[in-house]
């Protein structure tokens, strides 16, 4: 890339948004965010439409993970964190003053980049949620992580084990636990941060095969750097490039007659 | 620098830049090998100064209670010592008694630059030679004999005695002569140790009962005075109730003391005679002989079986004499349970601060400057911290502590002195800083992704912290604790100050209410080290007693780490195969 970032000028965003017909689920709108003093989204506003999965695509740095970690507010972990703009949620502002974190989070589920499973039981992972709840109720629990695991393709392997540490499982089961983690407690939308850049072919096929057969169940968020996954397993498609929102729209046009010249440069391998 | 130089570019004719192989030396200093060397030998050294001075103190503590040889010297002027060798040196022989000596013995001395060697003897007796050690110098020898029929006995008092046999008198009946195999002293010496077991129980446990209960009234009559006022109902009340259950007490106490007084009594006419090596004679009583033996006599059965009572009496029982004798008891007791209090104050203590400074606390300088503090806190002497224990948890806490929940026994303190309880906080608080340090590094070093993945699952901070990150920081704060108690278990100078005692009357743990008495001074195996090694009226008697108690408290340092170790070790197991 031997573009020079100063002189950079930026036309407004395209686009061209597949509906779903269920309606918007999120609703960003003029999103700007700093780290300090370092500027990391610029005005990005963004409808994702529910019951769709929608990637984020863009060369390192770009900003697509930060964007997908304000939407749990991951990001307030983060020292020196400023932003402005809004992000409804089924019309309610996440970064409304005295909006309640913890509850927010409760309503979306997060898949991280490497697998993260909590060193305990595999059913203990899984009801974690509602353990956080407070539910104690045996059949209830026992009833989510069959509901959990079915769903996230991982109960024929360990529905024996349940008790075992989840720490035993292979790496893409473990993923797969995480995405089990994430929908046991029903969340509206499902975030996932590069599910698969920890895992091997084999396991990666097994995740998209769950992506896709969650679809229509979830409204699903995913950050992907591999364009062959976000032209698999998305509907819309975002291509995000130095903090800004470049094009945003149906899948199959970004990567076949993208609208934006940059973004026909980086789905052609131009750059990035 | 020429190394460094492309000969090709030296050249801008040639057409294609060739870039010469250059040959780069890399010398010794360079590769590190002296460093490798110099770090491998600091490291060498410093396991071998640890592992000698581990067997030194071992093969010392382990030898100490082997029965040894007595030896009878007979010098050339006719003096006889009996005693156990204990050890042999070269002393600069003085001029004026040099003169004294035989030429040939002059000359021998003068060919060794003046020096000459000499042994030295325990020769036991004090109360008859009052000493227990005598020197006697090689030349002076003509005859060293090692007579099977020589004793050596250890007393309840006055130190060991070497001598032989004369005679036994059991009830006014004179037998002899007798020898120590023979049954009926074998039977005299039991039935004498029984009665005087007796008697010790009946002082101490039946009596001491009856005190405790008559404490207790007085103390009502007391607490009833300073409730009610001075001759008020309750006062009188309580007053009668005291004169009355003290008449039947005393006559309790009256029946306990005449049957002690009756044992005492069989025991004093239940004697023995000995004669000591120079034909002085020594009555005592049998029942002062804690144990006795042909000391050349001994065939390998008898070895070990006096070496494992001597132990079982060390570890089992109480000290006399002044502490070189008898057992450590009370001093181990004392240990652990003055450790574990600690780790009870501190592990908690320690782990909230931490968790506070770390999770919770915004990091700026305030935070830092607490941290900084909470490091230097390691650094100062423990004598302050003893000083601060004694000024602020004795005399400041447990004064109040006193004067609201004991006032009717002023002025004498309870909680208001140096006492268990008291040692074990200054001791918590000496080790506070090790567990806040450890603490707080374990809980960096719990994965960020691990917080994320819980608080994403709309787990709220403290839920994290409780279901994940502590979980996952329990090695390392197990660590810190282990850490603590290792410095903690050794540590003598400030205990001097807030509880410590030579000799312990009571143990902290016993039958009366409330059975736990953490205000009562306690003895601990370190101070025990340096009282018996430097404050005793012999301290060539208590030396091998300094090299057994080090063994044991090493080993009790040892024992309790190991078993932190092993729990830490299982919580470790637990999060194997965790991939971060």
């Amino acid at each position: 890339m031997n573009m020079d970032v100063q002189t950079l000028t930026f036309d407004d965003t395209i686009y061209h948004v597949k509906k779903g017909g269920q309606g918007t689920v999120l609703e960003i709108n003029t999103l700007n965010l700093w780290y300090g003093a370092a500027q990391a989204l610029h005005g990005v506003t963004m409808p994702i439409e529910k019951g769709l999965v929608t990637a984020l695509i863009g060369p390192s740095g770009c900003g697509k993970s930060t964007l997908l970690r304000c939407i749990n507010r991951m990001n307030d972990l983060v020292d020196g964190l400023k932003i402005t703009g809004e992000m409804k949620l089924q019309g309610e502002n996440i970064y409304a003053r005295g909006a309640d974190v913890i509850a927010l989070r409760k309503r979306m589920g997060m898949v991280f980049q490497k697998p993260n499973p909590f060193p305990m039981s595999i059913f203990e992972n899984v009801i974690y949620p509602l353990r956080v709840d407070g539910v104690t109720d045996k059949t209830i629990l026992e009833e989510t992580v069959e509901r959990a695991l079915k769903g996230s393709a991982l109960w024929n392997e360990v529905k024996d084990r349940l008790q075992d540490s989840a720490l035993g499982l292979s790496g893409g089961q473990q993923q797969r636990l995480c995405i089990a983690r994430a929908i046991a407690g029903d969340p509206e939308v499902l975030l996932m941060d590069e599910p698969c850049s920890a895992l091997d072919p084999i396991a990666t096929a097994k995740i998209e095969d769950l992506i896709n057969e969650l679809t229509g169940h979830y409204t699903i968020v995913i950050v992907t750097h591999n364009m062959q996954q976000a032209a698999r397993v998305s509907d819309n498609t975002a291509f995000m490039y130095l903090g800004r929102l470049i094009e945003y729209g149906d899948t199959e046009t970004i990567f076949q007659t993208p609208k934006s010249p940059r973004t026909q440069d980086y789905v052609t391998g131009r750059f990035g | 620098m020429s190394a460094y130089v492309n000969k090709s570019a030296a050249a801008p004719d040639a057409e294609i830049p060739i870039s010469m192989p250059t040959v780069r030396m890399t010398d010794l200093r360079a590769r590190g090998e002296p460093f490798t060397w110099a770090l491998g030998g600091a490291l060498a050294l410093g396991c071998l100064m640890i592992i000698s001075f581990l067997l030194m103190v071992f093969w010392n503590g382990v030898t100490t209670f082997v029965p040894k040889d007595v030896a009878v010297v007979t010098s050339a002027d006719g003096t006889v010592t009996a005693g156990e060798p204990s050890r042999t040196e070269l002393y600069k022989v003085q001029p004026e008694i040099l003169q004294t000596l035989k030429p040939e013995v002059q000359q021998a001395i003068k060919d060794n630059d003046g020096f000459a060697s000499r042994t030295l003897y325990r020769t036991g007796n004090y109360d008859i030679y009052n000493e227990d050690f005598r020197w006697v110098s090689d030349y002076e020898v003509a005859k060293t004999e090692m007579p099977a029929d020589i004793l050596f006995a250890e007393r309840v008092e006055w130190g060991p005695l070497i001598a032989r046999l004369k005679s036994m008198n059991i009830d006014g009946q004179q037998i002899e002569p007798v020898d120590i195999g023979n049954a009926a002293f074998r039977e005299a010496h039991t039935a004498a140790r029984d009665r005087r077991a007796r008697i010790a129980q009946i002082e101490k446990d039946d009596i001491g009962r009856i005190n405790h209960k008559l404490e207790e009234l007085r103390l009502d009559v007391r607490r009833a005075e300073l409730k009610s006022g001075r001759d008020s109902p309750a006062h009188v009340a309580a007053q009668r109730e005291l004169e009355e259950r003290s008449k039947a007490l005393e006559v309790e106490y009256k029946v306990l003391a005449d049957e002690a007084a009756r044992l005492r009594d069989i025991n004093s006419r239940n004697t023995a005679t000995f004669v000591e090596i120079g034909g002085r004679e020594k009555q005592m009583a049998m029942d002062a002989i804690v144990r006795i033996y042909a000391a050349n006599n001994l065939d390998l059965v008898d070895n070990i079986g006096i070496y494992i009572s001597r132990w079982w009496e060390f570890v089992s029982d109480e000290p006399r004499e002044a502490n070189t004798e008898g057992g450590i008891l009370p001093a181990i007791f004392g240990t652990a349970a003055m450790t574990l209090l600690m780790v009870i104050a501190v592990a908690p203590f320690g782990v909230i601060t931490a968790l506070y400074l770390r999770e919770y606390a915004k990091q700026g300088r305030l935070v830092a400057f607490v941290r900084i503090s909470v490091n230097n806190l390691a650094g100062v002497p423990s004598i302050v911290y003893g000083v601060f224990g004694l000024g602020f948890f004795a005399y400041v806490l447990g004064g109040s502590i006193d004067q609201l929940f004991y006032p009717e026994r002023l002025p004498n303190p309870t909680f208001g002195t140096g006492g268990l309880l008291w040692a074990s906080l200054t001791l918590a608080l000496l080790t506070v800083p090790v567990v806040i340090v450890a603490t707080e590094e374990a809980l960096a070093a719990v994965p960020r992704s691990m917080r994320e993945g819980s608080l994403a699952c709309g787990a709220s901070k403290w839920q994290t912290i409780k279901y994940i990150v502590l979980p996952r920081a329990l090695p390392g704060i197990m660590t810190g604790i282990i850490l603590a108690m290792a410095r903690g278990a050794g540590e003598v100078a400030p205990l001097m100050l807030v509880g410590v005692v030579k000799l312990a009357p009571e143990l902290p743990i016993d039958g009366f209410f409330p059975f736990v008495h953490l205000e009562r001074s306690f003895m601990h195996l370190g101070f025990h080290i340096f009282d018996v090694g430097f404050q005793s009226r012999n301290s060539e008697a208590g030396k091998p007693m300094v090299f057994v108690t080090t063994m044991l408290l090493i080993g009790l340092i040892f024992i309790m780490n190991i078993t932190a170790i092993m729990v830490r070790n299982k919580l470790k197991r637990k999060f194997k195969g965790s991939q971060f």
